[in-house]
């Protein structure tokens, strides 16, 4: 179960639209090592463990990407606002528009969706801790 | 209520602070569940976002939306989305 609490971990407040930038932190969104993978990766690893120590804090930390992936999501958001056609064009925003317009959408930089094959889940905990190290080191 | 005061900005960015803090400890916690002290910290930081988002939601919007006491219009869809640019300063400039 969750519940939402109705403010950003730390507020995002970008005065300057900026498509090409955007496109890059988009990455940060729904990209190989972006806040979407992360937050799948923990919430659902956190079964295959006999220790309640590791369940809750993948719990814990799962529901924290959560948070990560709202601000993430507010960057781009607030970088694709209020733009001409002409600085879509120039800022090489115009493949990403002709699909999404300027909707929220998990893919990386270069334009690949999110793909589930970024995580691993393998239902061993020293497997898939293994796993966490090589994706987020310092959490974990 | 469509542009944050700076006092309503300033508790927002308070309590971000306090959260901050709780995550962070609640994550250590979950693997040093015997740390009294650190137990300590935790419930002290608790109570004090607890009161905080309490006061915050009394006075502009519910952060959650079991904290909304509205009768009459309902300010939990009525406020901002996090994500608006009206929805406080104090972020990165």
């Amino acid at each position: 179960m969750w519940s939402y609490e109705k403010r950003l971990q730390f507020p995002v407040n970008i005065k300057e639209p900026n498509a090409k930038l955007a496109q890059v932190i988009m990455s940060q969104y729904g990209g190989p090592d972006g806040e979407m993978g992360a937050s799948m990766r923990y919430l659902s690893q956190r079964y295959a463990t006999p220790y309640r120590e590791v369940s809750g804090l993948l719990t814990d930390i799962g529901t924290e990407e959560l948070a990560h992936l709202e601000m993430v999501a507010a960057i781009v958001h607030q970088l694709t606002r209020n733009l001409s056609m002409e600085e879509i064009e120039k800022s090489g925003f115009a493949p990403y528009y002709t699909d999404h317009t300027i909707g929220i959408w998990p893919q990386a930089a270069g334009g690949v969706p999110f793909n589930a094959c970024e995580f691993q889940s393998k239902g061993d905990v020293i497997t898939d801790l293994f796993e966490d190290m090589a994706a987020d080191g310092t959490p974990l | 209520m469509n542009n944050f005061s700076s006092e309503q900005s300033r508790m927002l960015k308070d309590i971000s602070i306090i959260d901050f803090t709780l995550v962070e400890l609640n994550e250590y916690l979950d693997t040093h569940p015997h740390d009294r002290q650190a137990m300590e910290y935790f419930n002290h930081y608790a109570r004090i976002k607890n009161q905080m988002a309490r006061d915050f939601s009394a006075r502009y919007f519910p952060l959650t939306a079991d904290m909304s006491t509205d009768t009459k219009d309902w300010n939990w869809v009525l406020s901002p989305m996090p994500w608006e640019s009206s929805f406080g300063e104090g972020g990165c400039k």
